[in-house]
């Protein structure tokens, strides 16, 4: 214990070792920005490109770096290495640990109550339905990327075959939601067998930038095949949902009309926002008993361990087919009904960026958590509307929080992955029996 | 047969500016084995500064065009090295030792702050340039009238793809940094072991590939006349299945693959379809790695427990 003041003080550096730190970041950050901020370029009306100078900025960026290196350097010093292991007392964790287990109920009786409390805010109700659409979302990719291990950067070319589905069967063929739904859950599942085939032999990096390549071509593909998708100008007078047969409008068919009731546009945000919060429980449901069951506890082997996993006969194929298709159909039923819910889609909406957004979710949800996920989409897509009145802004932030969470909580914000089963007691093996050639 | 050769010329062209940035994927991708997916912001921003170095120059009143393209090259060059410095050490570094998916993610969230860095500065429309090399030669003249050309700006990019590649390859090959490179891409704990500073290697692995994006940024500037904050996505994409169809981890496969992907594309485009031209591109990533997992000239990965 005596080396630990000597190790300490080498460790705190001197207010010379700061500032010399912070000119190094201020230096850099004025070459950086010397020329991407200094100077603004424009095309004028002619096609003549004009430049003017922004040195103003530029110095207030430098000096913004500058400051924020001395803050970041004594806030290390201050903060000391982290660990926050070992500095909760035991009732702490105690306590912690009950709000953890009250937590997600407490919260499931909230979401019923949204529409109750929050009747004539139609902007939190809108935005509740936003964030149960990423919930459900991110649950549903949770199988793909959380259980089984499989990091999929196409998750939104499922949303996106969901979403189509519906409209297209719904416009063409004037099929009511509830037969669609079910359709466009399987047209997804199918297009997830289909992805699934070719890139059962590859793995981490390669099946990401796969499935990336494929979430671009299925917007591609939508924004080209204009005869059957209409490009891209998306697919317009999508219907809304009824309830069993009865639509929520003025008419005297309406279901206002019917209960007697005065009739009014809320009534179908609260039942979109039912609808949704079904699907997302069912999502979750399905998930938590299929992690009961065999292939669930082969999801879960598979990502602890493929080689392993096949060693000990778990037929792989069958096992990532099945996380494809399970995760995919989720997605189709959620882009059903953003579908029904926007009543017109368009390929912008299937962008790459909708995909990172529900991956950093998942992760940030601590991969495999459902309560995890349900929080970081919480803060993800609440967070995101903060900043909707810094539009150009929103997506800088984005991208720098997403970087900000990864450095300082790279396992995500709440929970961990531990494995549904595992050996209670650690069993010790003698190291003769590991060593190479004994097996 | 004068269109396809005039096709072929393009495609090589195109292939060119893809193999620059192809080898920055690949050079990370063999040392620090992640996907580096903000290189084709790298090549965006590398873009933009050579087109406002260019503004500059040209408006204090500069007329030589050799030294201005110089000057760009260089200042490019300088600047989004410096770039590709910051990025791997703001957002990569501190994640080294981290769960796979970890620098991914990260560096999904730093192109994300590239593009949208460019879009807030720059503007989020397209910034066209008049055309700076013109001329050129005609090759050949059909028949029916068809004109093979081959333009001087064509064989800039070419020249200056080959001139960089022999002196990449020169220096992994033969310098001191090119033996701790290859050494830290095969065992970086035993390089480190050997007296290699780890660290500083993979520093410079960034510098270079982020040079070599500039070059290639500065190039498309050149040959297409115009930059937007969106193009590093898609540039970014086709290159990284350029790096993969040549074997990733391999340099002379990733030009190979930035070749046959720049070929593709335009014979594609020109034979077939412009509109699903980067399905075909992406279709051909797919392709690849579902049966030449290795690429062309990679040699396989032993997987082990």
């Amino acid at each position: 214990m005596t080396a630990t003041p000597a190790a300490q003080t080498s460790r705190t550096p001197g207010a010379a070792f700061i500032l010399k730190k912070s000119l190094i970041s201020a230096l850099v950050a004025l070459v950086l920005f010397s020329l991407m901020i200094g100077i603004r370029t424009e095309a004028g009306p002619d096609g003549q490109l004009t430049y003017w100078t922004r040195f103003g900025d530029l110095a207030v960026m430098v000096a913004a770096v500058f400051g924020g290196s001395i803050l970041i350097e004594l806030l290390r010093q201050w903060w000391g290495p982290v660990d926050a292991g070992k500095v909760m007392p035991a009732p702490v964790q105690n306590a912690l640990s009950l709000a953890g287990r009250l937590l997600p109920p407490a919260l499931l009786v909230f979401t019923f109550l949204v529409p109750v409390l929050f009747y004539d805010e139609r902007y939190i109700l809108d935005l509740a339905i936003l964030v149960l659409t990423y919930v459900m979302l991110g649950w549903g990719l949770n199988v793909v990327v959380g259980l089984a291990g499989l990091l999929d950067l196409g998750y939104v070319a499922f949303y996106a075959v969901g979403a189509y589905s519906y409209a297209l069967l719904a416009t063409n063929f004037g099929l009511s939601f509830w037969i669609c739904l079910p359709l466009a859950g399987i047209l997804a599942a199918f297009w997830g067998v289909l992805l699934g085939f070719p890139v059962l032999r590859l793995r981490g990096d390669y099946l990401a930038i796969v499935t990336l390549a494929f979430g671009e071509i299925i917007r591609l593909v939508l924004i080209n095949w204009q005869t059957l998708t209409g490009g891209p100008n998306g697919v317009t007078g999508i219907p809304r949902p009824t309830l069993f047969g009865i639509p929520l409008t003025p008419a005297d068919d309406g279901l206002a009309a019917l209960l007697g009731i005065e009739f009014s546009p809320t009534h179908r945000i609260v039942f979109l926002f039912y609808i949704i919060l079904a699907l997302a429980l069912l999502t979750n449901w399905v998930t938590i008993r299929l992690r009961r069951l065999p292939i669930g506890r082969a999801w879960e082997a598979l990502r602890e361990d493929e080689v392993a996993c096949r060693a000990l006969g778990i037929n792989t194929t069958t096992t990532k087919l099945t996380a494809f298709a399970t995760g995919a159909m989720f997605g189709g039923l959620a882009g059903a009904f953003f579908a029904t819910r926007q009543g017109f889609i368009s390929p912008e909406s299937f962008t790459f960026h909708e995909s990172a957004l529900v991956l950093a979710i998942v992760v940030l949800g601590g991969m495999g958590s459902q309560l995890g996920v349900a929080l970081a989409a919480l803060t993800m897509i609440g967070g995101f509307e903060l900043f909707r009145g810094l539009d150009q802004y929103r997506m800088l932030v984005f991208g720098m929080a997403m970087v900000l969470l990864m450095i300082w909580r790279p396992r995500g914000l709440v929970g961990h992955r531990a494995p549904t089963v595992f050996l209670a007691r650690k069993e010790a093996i003698s190291s003769d029996l590991v060593k190479e050639g004994h097996g | 047969m004068d269109y396809f050769a005039q096709q072929l010329i393009n495609g090589l062209v195109l292939g060119s500016i893809y193999g620059l940035i192809a080898i920055g994927y690949t050079m990370v991708y063999g040392i620090v084995g992640m996907i580096n997916f903000a290189h084709g912001d790298i090549f965006m921003i590398g873009g933009f500064i050579a087109l406002i170095t260019f503004l500059i120059l040209v408006s204090f009143g500069l007329t030589a065009i050799p030294l201005i393209l110089l000057v760009v090259l260089l200042v490019s060059m300088a600047i989004t090295a410096l770039y590709g410095w910051t990025v791997e050490r703001i957002a990569y570094r501190p994640l080294r030792h981290s769960f796979r998916l970890a620098p991914m993610l990260s560096a999904i969230g730093m192109s994300f702050v590239l593009t949208n860095y460019s879009q807030v500065a720059q503007g989020a429309r397209v910034k066209p340039v008049p055309p700076i090399i013109t001329g050129g030669y005609t090759l050949h003249e059909g028949a029916e009238g068809f004109i093979v050309q081959l333009s001087n700006i064509q064989i800039i990019v070419v020249v200056t793809t080959v001139v960089l590649l022999a002196l990449f390859t020169w220096l992994v090959s033969s310098t001191r940094l090119g033996r701790d490179m290859r050494a830290c891409e095969q065992d970086q704990t035993m390089a480190a072991l050997l007296g290699v500073d780890v660290d500083r290697t993979i520093s410079m692995t960034f510098v270079i590939g982020a040079a070599l994006a500039a070059v290639a940024g500065m190039m498309y500037l050149l040959y297409y006349g115009l930059v937007d904050f969106f193009m590093g996505f898609v540039a970014g994409i086709k290159a990284f299945t350029a790096a993969v169809l040549g074997g990733i981890g391999s340099l002379p496969g990733a030009m190979l693959g930035g070749l046959l992907i720049g070929l593709i594309e335009t014979l594609w485009s020109a034979y077939f379809s412009v509109e699903y031209k980067d399905v075909a591109a992406f279709s051909i990533l797919i392709v690849v790695l579902i049966f030449l997992p290795t690429g062309l000239l990679g040699r396989p990965e032993v997987e082990k427990v």
